[in-house]
């Protein structure tokens, strides 16, 4: 017993020195069994569907893929690498975590052993620029989820005779008729725990896409203009006029803030709703009561442009397949990933959007995905959730607080000057 | 980016793990009881004075050992840390201690870890009191004093859980699921977001009376907080009733008896008879209830997540620590709650010390 204790000590020490030393050499003597480990934060329903999807992987190689999903993904995965115990492809919910591995020397570039060209082929630029560091491509996308929608139910829109707006001023006038219908238009959540603000950050993200462009959007979440430039300041400020608005949002600043984010889309439907519209990401839909009909009674719209200039950007989310441990199983798996199948997989089994290119719109099963991801690919400007690359500390932090301390009415200036202090150096 | 765990591993030499290792193999397949034994069988053949004066060690050595692994280095460790950036690479000096000291946030932190103190020691030791000696004169005294002590079996996440449905809110006109806000819609009033409102619960009083110029009185008491506090005074009520119930009825009856025969009145008994027989377990009862004060953050984490000026110091440390990865700046903070229990703990041991000392 101790014995072994002892030898499998030694020859985790030896794979952390192994992988230290810049990941290389050949880890394949860890797995002689033929399996490939994979961390993730999926769990529940959504795990069975991506078992689901690598199904064929196993039966066609004969890897056993194991899988194990955790919520604290972002706590346990850099615990786990730091004592050798990374898994062999980490699933991320977001490249800026990958991104930081990457630079530390962690992890594996899939150019190591796949084609540039085939994966410019499989992936829209923006998506592959998205998970490149230093010039090397280290993730497979796989999963990815559409911010900027607009959710409404048609059949109350018919009966009141409201129009689906396609300017941000048409969408104000809209918002107005519906006031002067004596309802509201808007329902807001932003409470989620520990977590809560972070709807409103996606709001401001979305405004912050149509105002200051790309180019500015990347600079804001980039710091290279810091949190209280007056670009950021136009952004809250947008959103201002919608939140701040009591006759806007059901239960006013104090109903934005109080309503968890997966109760406030409830207000759409029913016999007499409370609210017109409803700005949520594509996953919002799993959160609908179960009543509501998805092909007749609810629809979407994208959350139309501010600045002609910069069009109707599309601000997206993802899940991102990275390798730690160079094994041949890992290879293969990351290869799979990057053919369809497992992306049309998915699709078919619902509540999926791929940014494959190879992904026809037909692999979905149903109007409402196939309308996201029209807008997926249809979009001119996509850029990635930007509290997600920000550092944790105003990503996951200040700026979740900050939104909430501004609709609970704090001045702008106060609340973008706490956000910017607290920005690491 | 903000996970700095990473830049930390680097530093970490191997060698730690190593002999990390070595400890659990050799404390994992030897057992306590070898130790024990093997140690005593040794030490039986020393001559007799060094027997003597090296048995105690031999009992108290795996104690000893234990603590100084899971408490003292890890706190030397914290204080060490707590001079160094994020990642725990360069030194920074007092920096973070400044961080934790001026901070405006950690300064509201400050603001309501003392309303916590003040209110929730008060109150629940208070309140566990008068309860105590109104109980011991009724009938119904176990099914009371029950009621009262069933909170203490809830664990705050638990507590927290169920006071979010008391103070949930609900847009005005809609069906109230929050017990508060269905009892203010039923009397006619708008519903009030009790986790939100930070206005002190005071303003009125001072708009009234005209004075909003002492300014940082009205927000003395922001709301939202108050409503957190309510829930630990809840909670810990029941535990100071019971031991503060056992104290009283520890009191022997004839030292009350006599002070009735001589005439005193219930409550000059209560104030001079019962009051200054149980001081040493109030104060144990005080610090007892002042020291979970002070490391209380599951409230606030599951009520308000901090939000609104509702963080507490040890919620703070949370997330400087495990959301933001900041190590040098969770420490600090540890470090400074670490300081304000001292007095606490030493206040408690001293008077335990003397109760024993009595005995």
């Amino acid at each position: 017993m101790t014995h072994l204790k002892t030898r499998l000590w030694l020859s985790m020490a030896a794979l952390v020195m192994v992988s230290a030393c810049g990941g290389g050499g050949d880890g394949a003597s860890e797995s002689a069994d033929k399996t490939v480990t994979i961390l993730g934060v999926i769990v529940g329903e959504q795990q069975e569907k991506l078992e689901a999807a690598l199904r064929p992987f196993e039966e066609e190689t004969g890897i056993d893929v194991i899988y194990e999903g955790t919520d604290s993904f972002a706590t346990l995965l850099p615990v786990r690498v730091e004592s050798g115990d990374a898994p062999d492809v980490a699933m991320f919910p977001q490249p800026g975590l990958m991104a930081s591995f990457a630079e530390a020397g962690q992890m594996v570039p899939v150019t190591e052993f796949m084609d540039q060209a085939t994966l410019a082929d499989a992936y829209p630029e923006t998506w592959l620029s998205l998970a490149t560091v230093d010039n090397s491509l280290y993730g497979i996308w796989y999963r990815a989820s559409v911010k900027s929608l607009v959710w409404y139910n048609p059949k109350s829109f018919e009966a009141q005779g409201f129009t689906v707006p396609t300017t941000w001023d048409e969408m104000l006038a809209l918002s107005d008729q519906i006031v002067a219908a004596g309802a509201t238009p808007w329902c807001v959540g932003l409470e989620s725990g520990d977590a809560t603000g972070w709807p409103g950050t996606d709001w401001i993200e979305d405004i912050m896409l149509r105002t200051a462009g790309p180019d500015g959007y990347d600079q804001w979440t980039n710091h290279e203009v810091p949190f209280n430039d007056n670009t950021v300041q136009t952004a809250f400020e947008e959103f201002g006029n919608i939140v701040l608005n009591e006759n806007y949002v059901v239960g006013g600043s104090v109903g934005a803030i109080s309503t968890p984010f997966g109760d406030a889309p409830q207000g759409l439907f029913g016999e007499t709703p409370t609210c017109y519209l409803h700005r949520q990401a594509n996953f919002i839909a799993s959160f609908f009561p179960e009543d509501v009909d998805l092909e007749e009674d609810v629809d979407i719209f994208l959350l139309p442009g501010i600045d002609p200039a910069y069009g109707t950007p599309v601000l997206v989310a993802g899940d991102v397949f990275g390798m730690f441990n160079n094994t041949p199983e890992a290879q293969a798996l990351m290869a799979y990933l990057a053919t369809p199948t497992p992306h049309e997989i998915w699709a078919g089994l619902g509540g999926f959007l791929s940014p494959h290119q190879d992904v026809s719109l037909e692999a979905y099963p149903d109007t409402l995905s196939k309308k996201q991801a029209e807008f997926l690919t249809n979009a001119e400007t996509i850029r990635f959730d930007g509290s997600d690359m920000m550092p944790g500390a105003v990503g996951t932090g200040t700026f979740w607080s900050g939104v909430v301390e501004y609709v609970a009415g704090e001045p702008v200036k106060d609340v973008l000057d706490t956000i910017e202090a607290s920005w690491p150096e | 980016m903000g996970f700095g765990l990473l830049g930390f591993a680097g530093t970490q030499p191997n060698l730690l793990r190593v002999l990390t290792a070595l400890v659990a193999i050799a404390l994992g397949s030897v057992g306590t009881f070898a130790i024990f034994y093997g140690l005593n069988l040794l030490v039986e053949r020393f001559p007799r004075p060094w027997k003597n004066r090296l048995l105690p060690w031999v009992y108290m050595g795996p104690a000893v050992l234990m603590l100084t692994a899971y408490l003292v280095l890890p706190t030397l460790r914290t204080l060490y840390i707590s001079f160094f950036d994020s990642r725990s690479e360069n030194f920074v000096g007092l920096k973070n201690y400044g961080f934790a000291l001026t901070n405006p946030d950690m300064v509201i932190a400050f603001r309501n870890n003392l309303l916590w103190l003040v209110l929730v020691s008060g109150l629940s030791v208070g309140l566990g009191l008068i309860i105590a000696v109104l109980v011991d004169r009724v009938k119904y005294e176990s099914a009371a004093k029950s009621l009262i002590f069933l909170p203490m079996a809830i664990s705050f996440v638990g507590a927290s859980v169920i006071w979010r449905f008391i103070y949930a809110f609900k847009p005005a006109g809609s069906d109230q699921i929050g017990l508060l806000n269905a009892v203010r819609q039923a009397l006619g009033l708008e519903p009030l977001g009790w986790l939100i409102e930070r206005d002190g619960l005071l303003e009125p009083l001072w708009t009234t009376l005209r004075l909003p110029e002492i300014a940082g009185l009205p927000t003395f008491l922001p709301l939202n907080t108050l409503a957190l506090i309510v829930i630990m005074i809840w909670l810990q009520t029941g535990f100071c009733m019971v031991l503060l119930s056992a104290a009283v009825k520890g009191i022997p009856k004839d030292v009350i008896e006599a002070a009735r025969i001589d005439g005193a009145n219930e409550f000059q008994i209560f104030r001079r008879i019962i009051i200054p027989m149980i001081t040493p377990t109030i104060t144990v009862v005080t610090t007892t209830v002042v020291v979970a004060v002070l490391k209380v953050f599951d409230i606030v984490y599951v009520m308000t997540g901090g939000n609104l000026d509702t963080d507490v110091i040890a919620s703070r440390m949370i997330k400087e620590m495990f959301n933001f990865r900041n190590f040098g700046r969770g420490s600090a903070i540890a470090t400074v709650l670490l300081v304000a229990v001292i007095p606490v703990m030493v206040t408690n041991i001293r008077r335990f010390t003397q109760q024993e000392a009595y005995r």
